[in-house]
């Protein structure tokens, strides 16, 4: 039972940045159409820019943080600017086409940049982990759970309650409709690029300290985006949230009780369950065209 | 001379062994060979019924382990089932890879097209990721990261000639020019029959084909099955030749590589992705001397993408179009390329 706590809090430390990943390639798709293979490649850049940031310069770790984070949104708003405004029009597989080019030229970039070797981030919080009873958590990753939950909610409170958030959900809806009522949708297109960015490298940011960060992190990462957005239903961002933790628990009791090796082909298990048996995802209240 | 250029490119190829001394080129050659095959593979998919199937590697993969495993033997213990199989000669490691990459492609097919578009892109990229971990975690089988080593190379058998051993690169060259020559022909003769039509029809409208009668899913995993053995038969290929193989030959980065060299070529032609496999197959070899690998890999995305925004169609249709409007080239039809 003890260890089945203990699972259950690693999993729900963890879902938290699942999460984030999701949301911000659920963003994407749901009002630009857009499949961004690229979204591995902005968690990995997050992972990057804190290590330069923190380790390499020898900054404050949360500004880093933070520079992560704004860092993030200006590649994202970049990438939308110089490929996909030329790209509008184009069918999905096309747009798939050139963001997986995308993810070559950023993976390969960050292997020239910063070689091969795994990075290690060191960061202010004690090695320690706080014992709570059977159970213990390490500091850092009570932080990484914290911050991502206020990120989540930072996200929420955009789109539900702002005037930006209003004009996405409009474009959500109908991108047409909504230009016709004034909505700037190619502001909308390169805002929600961004904020999505921002989300993976945020994730990246969180998760590069607490594992280590190498080029190809992104990957995996970006796989995982992909599960957790089909499980809650493409573009549905409550369901990539709720996603997010069921992705975590069902890795980590998979690693815990079945096979440790396997931790990672959960994830890919679920998406091929999930598309054969719902495939609009768990939460979906109507049909959505893939 | 536009007649006469179809003519030159057999001779070209067969003649390769006899001026080509560098074995380094040969070596090349022969990868750019085996991967050219898989790439038609991925054309009858991509550029016929038109569904981007990122999991091909899956299939290529998979023809490499059970014709590697195949000659090899193996024994494993299966929920507390013993399964024991003795080592078989390569050639016929080749068939049982076919088979076995054939059947996990109608397997694959089933389920996967049950949905299409984004979610068909993803679902096969999940399956070809989960290969990959059951080929790194499967030791008892696979033998793990640590590879399958020694795998012996094909023998073939004359009747009355005796056996024939492929030890040296030339005979390697001769076998992947066959194979992808019967590759070729198989493609060309399905897309050209009523099979082939039907596909093309549920790429162009799969509403407007399934309202006239034509059987889509059934289509679709036939062309799936086809494209799986062949790119099975390619794996059984790499395996034998380069006699060794690891869980990396899952790797999504050789989907993308046989995904590249089909769009760059021109999905949906037969020369598609002869043109674009032997731009990719090369490419490393000039850019060698001066790029560092990752410099290679941002070029070859950087060229993806140009590719995408300068030539969607691809190279073959973009000469092919070339030289049917030339002035001059009057000649009947389009069709030289192909």
């Amino acid at each position: 039972m003890d260890e089945f706590l203990q699972h259950l809090l690693n999993a729900v430390m963890l879902g938290g940045t699942y999460a984030l990943l999701g949301i911000g390639l659920t963003l994407i798709f749901g009002i630009m159409r857009v499949v961004n293979f690229a979204h591995g490649e902005l968690y990995a850049f997050g992972a990057y820019a804190v290590y330069l940031v923190a380790a390499a310069l020898g900054l404050n770790f949360f500004l880093a943080l933070i520079v992560a984070v704004i860092a993030g949104a200006l590649l994202g708003a970049l990438i939308e600017v110089a490929l996909l405004r030329l790209m509008r029009g184009a069918d999905i597989d096309t747009v798939m086409l050139v963001m997986i080019g995308a993810w070559i030229v950023m993976q390969n970039t960050e292997l020239l940049l910063w070689g091969g070797v795994a990075k290690a981030i060191v960061t202010p919080f004690p090695e320690a982990p706080l014992v709570i009873g059977p159970v213990s958590i390490s500091w850092l990753r009570l932080f990484v759970l914290a911050a991502a939950l206020i990120l989540i909610a930072a996200s929420y409170v955009l789109i539900q309650h702002t005037k930006l958030g209003k004009a996405m959900r409009a474009t959500f809806q109908d991108a047409d409709t909504a230009a016709l009522m004034g909505v700037n949708i190619k502001g909308i297109y390169t805002a929600t690029f961004a904020i999505g960015s921002a989300l993976a490298a945020a994730a990246g940011a969180l998760l590069g300290p607490v594992f280590l960060v190498t080029p190809t992190m992104g990957d995996l990462a970006a796989l995982k985006a992909f599960a957790v957005v089909i499980l809650g239903g493409l573009g549905n961002i409550t369901g990539a949230t709720v996603g997010g933790f069921i992705l975590a628990f069902v890795e980590e009791l998979g690693a815990g009780y079945i096979s440790s090796g396997y931790r990672d082909a959960m994830g890919f298990l679920i998406i091929i369950v999930v598309l054969l048996f719902r495939p609009t995802g768990l939460f979906a209240r109507a049909e959505r065209v893939g | 001379m536009k007649r006469a250029l179809p003519a030159v490119w057999p001779v070209l190829f067969l003649t390769v062994p006899l001026w080509l001394q560098d074995q380094y080129l040969l070596h090349i050659l022969i990868i750019t060979g085996i991967f050219i095959i898989a790439a038609m593979s991925l054309n009858l998919l991509l550029g016929y019924t038109g569904q981007l199937s990122l999991g091909h590697v899956a299939f290529f993969g998979i023809g490499a382990y059970a014709s590697a495993l195949t000659t090899l033997g193996f024994d494993v213990d299966l929920f507390g089932l013993r399964v024991v199989h003795q080592p078989w000669p390569a050639i016929v490691g080749l068939f049982v890879g076919m088979i076995v990459a054939g059947l996990s492609g109608y397997a694959i097919g089933r389920l996967s097209f049950k949905v299409r578009g984004a979610y068909f892109v993803i679902v096969t990229i999940s399956f070809a990721e989960v290969t990959r971990l059951v080929a790194l975690n499967w030791v008892e089988l696979t033998q793990g990261p640590l590879a399958l080593t020694n795998i012996p190379p094909y023998t073939l058998g004359f009747p009355g000639l005796g056996d024939y051993t492929l030890w040296n690169k030339t005979a390697y060259y001769y076998l992947v020019l066959a194979l992808g020559l019967i590759a070729y022909v198989v493609i060309r003769r399905l897309v050209g029959s009523r099979i082939g039509r039907a596909m093309i029809a549920l790429k162009e409208n799969e509403t407007l084909a399934s309202a006239v009668g034509i059987d889509v899913t059934r289509y679709l995993v036939l062309a799936a099955v086809v494209s799986a053995a062949m790119a099975g038969g390619a794996g059984s290929l790499y395996a034998h030749y380069l006699k060794i193989i690891d869980p990396d030959i899952f790797l999504f980065i050789y989907t993308v590589t046989m995904v590249i060299m089909v769009i760059t070529g021109g999905k949906g032609t037969l020369a598609g992705p002869i043109v674009g496999g032997m731009i990719f197959g090369f490419l490393p070899v000039v850019l060698r001397p001066f790029a560092a690998p990752a410099v290679q890999w941002i070029l070859y995305g950087g060229l993806m993408i140009a590719i995408v925004f300068v030539l969607p169609r691809g190279i073959v249709p973009a000469l092919q179009r070339f030289v049917a409007n030339r002035p001059s080239g009057k000649s009947a039809g389009a069709g030289g390329l192909e």
